[in-house]
């Protein structure tokens, strides 16, 4: 007995912001999301912030994660967590607000809300899960396809003159937003990294300084349909190629 | 590149949204716009497979506005063009939907309805009939075939495209995500083989002919009257065309003291359910609108004469209802609504309703 | 009015019974039956337990979904569970009583396309060939790329040793109840991969109507380029496929 609890021990340990009851999580084996939920929740938890956390899940398979914290949580429509995650924060400052989106949500159907709030300086954390393809739907092309990679709706292969490249989000944000903004794109592959971007995009949102965007390269074995091998060669080398890992964006420290 | 033909008469065995793509390639479509969503994504995986090898075209856009607005540039060019969609997806095209009425552009969509309000179940519905049939700020100028077994799929499918071009009003088709998913049998065919017509289609813009008259569209107006005008025109074609439009099925209603009411997949569950019935001699009946837009008002009055009670079922909470209602206002026969918003309704269950009248 | 026999299947994810379901439907197609298949889907069915619909007549088939089976067939414990409603007077219940767990659910296998979206059958849309005209597209899906639609079917089987069903969960009230421990014959006699061929034969044995050949076609148009790469997948495929008739028939 006493040997199971001390082999319970080194299994690494849960975010104390997780919802205990709804784990093990949803996702299929290998996807990146519980990845990227689990940096965001280590980082909530080093902040401290859990009561004041609002945490927005869009639809896609981000919404599996509905109850995934223990923080105060909405579910709301494909693309318009931004918006709804915005009025929350401009009608109470005090939140922590947090959209969680993927990349078909946040880059698809919601971009002109995540443009706009860019451009808005809004003091929200926008948090957006990159996997190449609509994940819940089933494997469609996603605006974050790679050139030539074959989905449900590019079975012959992304052809770039017919669709265009691949949308590079944080760019596009770093771009137009205001002074304030924090801006970085992050990898599953390095989640120590990954954490402290997305740590450092919930601190600037606490400071008031502006809009916060974290991009993460994530997986999506399913639909890719890849084993555990080729899922992290694909992240690691492939993704990684095209969207470069980094911040593109960091507020200026305050004096004092 | 190759045609598409399907000559002769192929008995297939396939799901609905394979059964649209093949029906819109018979209707030589030339374009499909979409976004994905469940259930209607294999619309889509079909075509893109299968268009490429055909010279027809296909676009993925950023959302469904912006589907239902490419589709509108289609069919301006004079392209056939569709697009296809369910529950929310279907509430954001309705902005393109009635531009489409009022600028009289035969745009065609294909609704597998799911479960709503927005975004809920991905499964199956028939909550999206009102929004499909008066969805939008204008007057539902609009036909919408309900179909309810593959064959139908693929008639109504390409009979959609033959009515928006010669009516020049916006045509939905309107499955449901069991019809969408399951499989059965139907025979597919060239329309042209069978002596159907394809109506063609007309450039409205974009024509390169030296010493054309430049075309203005447009959909603003800057009087209450001169808007009343186009709508009043509108509805004065809307009423010329109706009774050539509409289309119902019926049995045994003759005789019946009890008719069952349903549209669309739930019209299953009540052919089952009469068959059973009748073979227990219960004077029962059938009545379905095909046409959800125009409704069959006059028709299903005339059917239901000697009716006492009519049984009507639907998986909404009372958007059939409310046009049998409109339909029979004043007639002297009590409806009995059995509505299931969201789940399906068995033959069983119809039998069940119908045993306790 | 010609009977409509119906068949309900629930099992795991990964355990197959969409391709069993899909292979049976597409069968009595080809023997020039009415049949009609609807998978259940949805998100909230993710990682839970999956349920095919058929139903085969000579006439009309009604509702793609039914309340109560001719022929139930759950396939695991919680399956066993999550069926009940299907189970009437009449019905014919077939369930596995291998010592199993409950299953951690394969999603990597049904993952979301069968639950959400169902992909491409490479042999949905053949023309009979015996009945077909010969036509510029006989086979239309012939057209679609095979490398995006083939694949290995989408069966396993739950091999860990556990409990098994609960007696206390199998319907009483009900026609015959069946048990055959198809789970333990594939992974002892045979493979497990051919767990749901066994069950296909048992389906055909229960229901009577469809002969086992027509299965045999099926799956040669399924899996035809398999068999011919490899010859002992086909003898393994009708050894299970016969294993399952054979207990059935013998157990009716
Ligand atoms: C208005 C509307 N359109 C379409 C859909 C269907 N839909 C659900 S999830 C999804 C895509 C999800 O992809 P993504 O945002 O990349 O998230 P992922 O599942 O890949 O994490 C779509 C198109 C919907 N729910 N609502
Ligand atoms: S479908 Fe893809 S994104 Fe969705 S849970 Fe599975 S692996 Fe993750
Ligand atoms: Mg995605």
């Amino acid at each position: 007995m006493q040997e199971l609890k001390e082999n319970n021990h080194l299994q690494p340990a849960m975010p104390a912001c997780w919802n205990e009851e709804t784990k093990p999580h949803k996702f299929c084996p290998g996807c990146g999301h519980g990845i990227i939920l689990k940096a965001l929740g280590e980082a909530i938890d080093e902040l401290g912030v859990k009561d004041q956390v609002v945490f927005g899940c869009d639809i896609g398979c981000s919404l599996l994660s509905w109850d995934f914290f223990a923080t105060d949580s909405v579910q709301t429509h494909h693309g318009r967590t931004t918006p709804v995650i915005t009025g929350m924060k401009r009608a109470n400052r005090d939140i922590v607000g947090i959209a969680y989106m993927g990349d078909g949500g946040g880059y698809a159907i919601g971009s002109q809300h995540l443009f706009n709030a860019a451009v808005r300086g809004e003091k929200i954390t926008i948090i957006l899960c990159n996997n190449c393809n609509y994940g819940m739907t089933g494997g469609q092309m996603a605006p974050t396809t790679l050139p030539g990679m074959k989905t449900e709706t590019s079975p012959y292969g992304r052809d770039v003159e017919e669709t265009g490249y691949p949308t590079k989000g944080p760019e596009m944000v770093a771009a137009v937003a205001p002074e304030g903004a924090y801006v970085a794109r992050g990898t599953i592959a390095n989640v120590r990294q990954l954490k402290g971007f997305i740590k450092k995009a919930l601190e600037n949102q606490i400071a008031g300084n502006g809009i916060s965007f974290v991009e993460c390269l994530s997986s999506c074995p399913t639909n890719w349909r890849t084993n555990a091998k080729k899922t992290w060669e694909f992240v690691e080398k492939e993704m990684a190629q095209y969207f470069k890992v980094g911040e593109l964006r960091t507020p200026q420290v305050k004096e004092g | 590149m190759a045609e598409v033909s399907l000559q002769g008469e192929q008995r297939v065995f396939m799901t609905g949204n394979e059964v649209v793509a093949w029906a819109a390639l018979a209707a030589k479509v030339d374009i499909m716009y979409g976004y994905p969503i469940t259930p209607q994504n294999e619309i889509m995986h079909y075509w893109t497979r299968l268009a490429p090898k055909y010279g027809k075209r296909f676009l993925q856009t950023e959302d469904e506005i912006s589907a239902g607005f490419t589709m509108l540039g289609g069919v301006m060019t004079g392209r056939k063009a569709f697009t296809a969609t369910a529950g929310p997806g279907n509430v954001l095209m309705q902005e393109s939907a009635v531009m489409a009425e009022m600028m009289r552009l035969p745009a065609v969509f294909v609704i597998q309805q799911r479960g709503g309000p927005s975004t809920a179940t991905v499964i199956y519905a028939q909550q999206e009939t009102t929004l499909t049939a008066f969805g939008g700020n204008g007057e539902g100028h609009r036909i919408v075939y309900s179909t309810s077994t593959h064959q139908e799929l693929f008639d109504y499918t390409i009979k959609a495209f033959n009515a928006a071009w010669t009516y020049r009003f916006p045509t939905f088709v309107l499955g449901d995500g069991y019809q969408a998913k399951m499989r059965e049998p139907l025979t597919i065919y060239d329309p042209g083989e069978k002596g159907l017509e394809l109506v063609p289609t007309e450039p409205m813009v974009g024509e390169n002919k030296p010493g054309k008259q430049f075309k203005y569209l447009r959909n603003t107006y800057n009087t209450e009257d001169e808007l009343y005008e186009v709508v009043m025109d509108n509805q004065r074609d809307w009423d010329a065309m109706a009774p050539k439009v509409v289309e119902w099925s019926e049995k045994g209603c003759e005789d019946a003291d009890i008719v069952l009411v349903t549209h669309g997949v739930v019209s299953r569950a009540a052919l089952g359910a009469y068959d059973l019935l009748r073979a227990q001699g219960k004077k029962v009946g059938v009545f379905r609108p095909i046409t959800i837009r125009p409704f069959p008002d006059k028709q299903l009055l005339a059917a239901v004469q000697k009716a006492k009670k009519l049984l009507v079922a639907e998986s909404a909470y009372g958007q059939l209802l409310k046009l049998v209602q409109g339909a029979l206002y004043g007639a002297p026969v009590e409806i009995v609504p059995v509505l299931r918003p969201g789940i399906g309704i068995t033959t069983e269950e119809l039998v069940e309703e119908y045993n306790k009248l | 009015m010609a009977k409509v026999v119906k068949i309900a299947l629930a099992g795991e994810g990964g355990q197959g019974v969409q391709s069993i379901a899909e292979i049976l439907a597409e069968a009595a197609n080809e023997e020039g039956k009415n049949a009609l298949y609807i998978p259940n889907f949805g998100v909230e069915q993710r990682g839970g337990v999956s349920i095919a619909y058929v139903q085969i007549s000579d006439g009309a088939i009604g509702a793609p979904k039914f309340q109560r089976a001719d022929i139930l067939i759950p396939l695991s414990p919680r399956a066993v569970k999550r069926t009940k409603m299907h189970a009437g007077r009449e019905t014919v219940y077939i369930y596995d009583n291998s010592l199993v767990q409950e299953a951690e659910v394969n999603d990597n296998i049904v993952g979301l396309q069968y639950n959400d979206v169902t992909p491409p059958c490479p042999a949905a849309g053949e023309p009979n060939p015996g009945s077909a005209p010969a036509t510029s597209v006989t086979a239309p899906n012939k057209d679609l790329p095979q490398d995006m639609i083939a694949g290995d079917p989408k069966t396993c089987s739950f091999t860990a040793p556990g409990p098994g069903v609960n007696p206390a969960d199998i319907p009483a009230e009900v026609k015959k109840v069946i048990a055959i421990p198809a789970n333990d014959i594939a992974k002892e006699e045979l493979h497990p991969r051919v767990f749901n061929i066994i069950i296909l034969g048992a389906v055909i044995a229960a229901t009577e109507v469809l002969p086992l050949d027509s299965i045999k076609k099926a799956l040669e148009t399924k899996l035809g380029d398999k068999f011919k790469a490899n010859p002992a997948l086909r003898d393994m495929n009708y050894k299970a496929l016969e294993r399952g008739y054979q207990t059935i028939k013998g157990a009716m």
